[in-house]
Parts: C-alpha cells; structure tokens; sequence
C-alpha cells in the first residue's frame, strides 16, 4: 500500500483543485479521499505540492533500434518518468522502421525489461516510411501499435495520404501526420522571416507546414476520417485546424513546448541546439500556437521528444541534426509559459499532457479516479530551478533552454502503483 | 581603441569605431602596398593558416600575400566541399591547425555560422573569408574602404545593390558596414531574390534596377549564379539582364560621378556590360588592390589584440 498524502489533487475530472490524501493498493487507485488513516507501508507527503495524474506523450522518438547511440528503451522511459510521463506513444522512424508487427511487439518487450515509463509504439504508415506503399496496419494494430504515423518523413503523395487514411478507418486506427511540403521546406534550415535574413540562413516558410495541414484536412473531410496533427507550429496551421473543426472535421492536433516558449530569435548565435523541424517560428505564431491552446483548437502539448548525440550537433547548423530532447523540460516550460503566465489554468494543463492525449490515443490515464491504473506525478509548482542537460537521465542533450529558469518541477513519479521517480531520482 | 572580439566574424554587430579603426589602418597598409620593397615586420613571429571549404583564388591569394608582405609564417589548408560532411569535424579541424600554433585561422565554408562555431572552441582568432549566404566582412570592409577612398566619406552615400541579394553573402556584410557607417543602402533585384523583410536590416528594396540606379553614388554589381535559373529561380539570363544588368544607359540614371563596383569574378554581359566593367567608373581593380590593404589592417589589429591581451 502507498499513501499520497497531504497534497493538493487535480484529477483530470474535476474542475477545480482539491486537497486530498490517496490511496493505492498493487497498482489501483483505491480510495481518494481527505484525511485518510492508514497504515500504507509507503507514504509520500506530498504537503504543499500538486498530485497530478501521470502525463501522457503522443509524440516522442525512443531511438531503438538502430540508434542507442542518441537513446535508448532504458534512458528514454527514465528520461520519460523523470519529466512526469507515465505513457508515451514513440515514433516509428528507428532503424529499421516499425513497419511491422515483430518490431512493434520488440519495443513492447523491451519497455517492459525497462519498468520505467509504459511504451505505446506508433507504426509506420508506409513501408519504410518511404510515403509509397502502406503498411500491415491490421497486423500493426493486433501487435499493439496505437496509431500510425511517418513521423520526421511527411508523406508528400496525396494519393498515398487519402488512400491512408480510408484503410486506417476501417481499422479504427487513427492517422498522425508530419505536415511539411518537402519541395517548399528546399533546403531551408530555419524559418523564414527577418531572422533567416539576418542570420544568412535559407529559410523555411510557414507555408510548407500549412499547404500539408490544408491537405490532410481536405482528405480527412472528405472521408470523415479521423487525422492528428503533429507539431503544429504556425499561426496559419493553428487557424485552419480551427476553422476545420467549426465544420466538424474529425481532427486533432498537438504543439510542443519549444513552438510556444522559444523563437527564430534564439538560432542567433549558431546553436544547433535551436535546430528542430518545424523550426522554431516567431513571435506572432507563439502568440498564435497559445490562443490556439487556450481555445481548444490545441487539443494537446506533446514533447517531440528526439534526443540526439552531442556529435550530430556540434557541427555546421545545416549539417546539425534537428529535434529537440524534450521529456525533462516539457512540464516545466508548460508550467512556466502557460500556467504561470496566465493562458490555461492547471486543470486544463493536465487536460492538454494527460487526459487528452490518452483519448486520442484511446489508452489508459490522464484521470485519478478510485479503481483506475495509478499512474500518479508529484510536482512542485513553487520550484524555481535552472535546465542543467548535464542532469538529464536522456542521453539526449540536445536542449536550447540548458541554463534557462523555469518554474515548477516534477518531483515524484509513480507508474502502475511503483514509484519510479522519488524527490527527483530515479529508482529503476 | 582595438577590436572588441578577437575573431572578424561578420560586419553585423560591428561598431562604427571598430570600421573606422580597419579603414584608418589600412590606409597606412595600402602605403606600404604602393612602395617598391613590400615587407614589413608587422606579424614576424605569427602564424595565419587560411581552411578553405570552398573554392577561391583571389580572397585567399589576398591573404596569403597579405600575410606574406607582413612577414608571418602562413599555410592553406583546401577542403573540398566533400569532406565537410564526412571526415573530420569542423571543430577537430580547428583545434588541429590551432595546435600546431595558429594565431589566426582564415576560414570559407559553404555553410552560415561554420565561422561562428569554430571561433567558440579555439583559442586563434577567426576571419570569416565567406560563410554560406551569411557574410563575406573582407570584402565588404575592402569595398568601404575603396568608397571612401573615392568619395571621402561613407555616410549619407546612396549605395545601390543590383543583383542576388538573397544568395550574396557580400550584399549582407555591405548592408550591415554600409548602414552602420551611415551610408543609404538601396537593393534591388528579382522579387525570388531578394531575402524576406530585408526592409528591418534598413535598407530600401527595389524591383526595378533603374529606380535604384537614380542618383546613385556608388552601384555594386553582385555575380549572379547560372544555378539560380535551372532551380526555377529567374525564368531566363537573357530576361535578368534587361531587367538588372548594369550597363552604360542604366548608368546615366546614376550620380555622374558615380563608382561601379563588383566583388568579382564578373560574369561579363550578364550582371554588368563589359564597356562599364572597364571603363573610368569602374574600381574593380582598384578593390582587389584595396583588398590586400585591408587584410593587412585585420591580420595586424587581430593579433595585435592578442599581444594586449596576454600583457
């Protein structure tokens, strides 16, 4: 039995914060209620801090198989659990591609090895993500994938895409898509706008995102298919997606932290820490990718976790490999650009990092009601503290906001019952 | 008064001090440039090794003889293009010519802020010789200097920049010395070439060369790459040059005084007609000239900045 005393709970049900103690047998919530006496074998005192169900990634990159040298099963869930992930639904694009149902059941197996943060693989949509011929989905969804992406690689024939998105229908299985017109991003490394400008650098105009989230909006439509769309990071996308879902359109749609805490300013100076695609946009589309959170035509924030080896990035920016390594910093730059700067309330963070991305996905978590998978976080929203990557349980240390202050911090995570992160170490 | 930074990597951020300091010295290095027995003993004891990623004759032939004329020890080391994706890191590189005791390193690199980078892990200072579509600041001090050599100053000079501005790393690192000197900057060129809000760098955009051209002190031509036509860029040559070429009835427009300038090599009868190339209003010699001058200036005020700073 584990005790979560003292603190102050948001369900991801109720509206409102309340204080609560909670209780949990084997790995089910059983009793949530306010000065509960017990004699649980653990108790965490959790006084002045915020209970919060565990978050749930859409979106991240585990890198197994083929790359461990930039992260693997085992750094990647502790890096997970150590943000305040309890699930998380990986990309496809290893080596090779999770194109079929052996590599799927793999990533499971070894997930479980790990008893870290709970592995949800995402197949590929295509064979080989070459955006030519579709995948086994059938067999993809017996094996476990969750959903189906070519996530880093957008598949540029429509044809393809519709043809996608009719077939995963009929499996029930839903379609994530990575918006980016490969012929307009050319060889861009940035966005385009003054910065490109300024800094010599071929940009890579919104309009590369926005003619694919037009697309896959016109196909969805038209089939009343299910699509999630990945990374948006444009003023221009977040209003299609908006105007879409007035029609009823079935369409979802994720941001990560970075497209609203950081700007095409910071690749001034040449960090290819600031390198990621889409690429860190400006200041009106921050101000955009918010409204767009605060409305709900944001469903949800996931990491776009993608860790990579300080070799690919200490090199020529073109050169540099993009992404960003996210799970140890998401909650906190959520907290501190959202929450604290007065956008979304808690309740609706925990709505954007847990309970929405669990319906989208359709697994378990994002609620702490009694009977459920206890898949609890602690966090500290007092914490004031400094990005060190140099902490980072991900190999990935690959962030531009290393020596940035944020507030709020993850402090305790538990995953089906076991706590695997206590005062903010690791136990597995 | 001394350069702040001990690397030279881009005219942006540069103040007008430090230009007035590059230009006021290489006057004096131009002197030594025009007397029978060019040999000062200015870097005796220095070591300059130029790290080419891309092709070039006449800036690193201009450093190595400006190198030379100041008695230092200098090498060039060629990589070819190839190499820089696979192979030895940029920054091994680095540290590789730096411990074999390299004062300055001269580097061209196909990609923006390769200079940048290799300037944050050594010690050496660092010239950027052409850093991708970024900035080229040799030649844009080498062509302030031959401006205010004709014309006395910089400031309120109306400069107009025909051509690639989007791919000229020249047209940038002009921009930002030009600007910051004072000196009203005008571009012009195809609207595919010319980069987004180029407007906030304060400058003037034109879509018509002769609008540009009117009353122009100073018009540099820009070479214009064959390439831009096959990527779809600009539907012809032919087309370009009758909208942009620089040639003797477009010049008319200009100041009748006027200096034409070009960082070479000229694609002659396309960006700028031979007749002006060649005639009394060109300074195209007279920068490559200048351009040893003023890599003399940089190579001095560089390492001399590293003497201050180790006494």
């Amino acid at each position: 039995m584990l005790c979560i005393k003292n603190g102050i709970v948001v369900d991801g049900v109720s509206p409102k914060p309340y204080k609560a103690d909670i209780l949990v047998d084997g790995d089910k919530i059983v009793e949530i209620d306010y000065g509960l006496s017990t004699s649980a074998d653990t108790v965490i005192d959790a006084t002045g801090k915020y209970v919060l169900p565990g978050l749930v990634d859409a979106h991240c990159h585990l890198r197994e198989p083929g790359f461990e040298y930039k992260e693997d099963i085992g750094s990647g869930t502790r890096s997970a659990v150590a943000g305040g992930f309890t699930s998380i639904a990986c990309m496809p694009n290893t080596k090779p591609v999770v194109d079929n149902g052996a590599l799927v059941r793999f990533i499971k197996m070894r997930a479980r090895e790990e008893e870290a943060a709970k592995v949800y693989p995402i197949a590929a949509v295509t064979k080989g993500l070459n955006g030519e011929e579709l995948t086994e989905m059938w067999e993809l969804k017996e094996a476990g994938a969750v959903a189906l992406s070519d996530d880093g690689r957008p598949i540029m024939n429509s044809r393809i895409m519709r043809l996608a998105l009719q077939y995963a229908k009929g499996l029930h299985m839903l379609i994530i898509s990575h918006c980016e017109d490969l012929e307009l991003a050319g060889d861009g490394v940035m966005n385009e706008g003054y910065m490109s400008t300024v800094l010599g650098f071929k940009g890579i105009s919104r309009a590369a995102e926005e003619v694919m989230v037009a697309r896959d909006i016109i196909l969805a439509e038209t089939l009343d298919a299910p699509i999630h769309i990945a990374h948006v990071s444009t003023r221009g996308s977040v209003e299609l997606i908006r105007q879409a879902k007035r029609r009823g359109v079935k369409v979802t749609c994720e941001t990560a932290p970075h497209y609203f805490s950081a700007t095409d300013e910071w690749v001034d100076g040449y960090d290819a820490n600031t390198k990621v695609n889409p690429p860190l946009r400006t200041g009106d589309d921050v101000e955009a990718i918010k409204e767009g959170l605060r409305d709900g035509t944001i469903d949800i924030i996931a990491t776009d976790h993608a860790p990579h080896h300080r070799d690919e990035k200490e090199v020529e920016y073109s050169l540099a490999a993009s992404g960003i390594s996210g799970f140890e910093t998401a909650f906190s730059l959520a907290y501190t650009h959202l929450v604290e700067a007065g956008v979304i309330s808690l309740p609706q963070l925990v709505e954007k990092m847990s309970k929405r991305p669990a319906e989208i996905l359709n697994i378990e978590g994002g609620k702490l009601e009694v009977g459920k998978t206890a898949d609890i976080i602690v966090v500290d929203l007092a914490r004031v503290f400094t990005v060190d990557v140099s902490q980072f349980y991900s190999k990935g240390k690959n962030s531009p906001f290393h020596g940035h202050t944020l507030k709020g911090k993850v402090v305790h995570t538990i995953v089906d019952g076991r706590v695997i992160m206590e005062n903010e170490r690791i136990t597995v | 008064m001394a350069l702040k930074n001990k690397d030279l990597l881009g005219l942006r951020g540069l103040s007008k001090d430090e230009i007035e300091e590059i230009l006021d010295t290489a006057e004096l290095m131009k002197y030594i440039l025009e007397q029978d027995h060019k040999r000062t003993p200015h870097l005796q004891g220095r070591s300059i090794v130029t790290l080419f990623y891309e092709n070039s004759t006449r800036t690193r032939l201009s450093f190595e003889l400006a190198s030379k004329y100041m008695s230092a020890s200098m090498a060039n080391v060629s990589a070819s293009s190839s190499s820089v994706a696979k192979g030895e890191s940029l920054i091994d590189t680095g540290k590789t010519i730096e411990s074999m005791g390299a004062d300055v390193i001269v580097i061209r690199h196909p990609v923006s802020g390769a200079p940048h980078l290799l300037a944050k892990h050594v010690k050496a200072s660092v010239i950027n010789a052409g850093d991708g579509i970024n900035e080229h600041p040799t030649q844009a001090l080498l062509d302030m200097f031959t401006i205010r050599q004709k014309k006395g100053t910089l400031c309120k000079l109306k400069v107009a920049i025909i051509g690639d501005i989007l791919h000229s790393r020249v047209a940038r690192s002009n921009i930002w010395g030009l600007t910051t000197m004072g000196a009203e900057v005008r571009v012009a060129g195809p609207a595919t070439l010319i980069p987004p809000d180029i407007e906030g760098m304060g400058v003037k955009v034109f879509y018509n060369a002769d609008n540009a051209i009117k009353g122009a002190d100073v018009v540099m031509g820009l070479r214009l790459q064959k390439e831009r036509q096959q990527k779809g860029l600009l539907p012809s040559i032919r087309e370009y040059t009758s909208l942009f070429g620089i040639n003797r009835e477009r010049m008319l427009l200009a100041r009748k005084d006027a200096l034409i300038m070009h960082p070479g090599p000229i694609n002659r009868g396309v960006e700028i007609s031979s007749d002006i190339a060649d005639g009394e209003q060109s300074s195209i010699n007279e920068q490559v000239t200048n351009g040893v001058a003023v890599r003399m200036a940089l190579l001095y005020l560089l390492t001399r900045r590293n003497k201050d700073a180790m006494h």
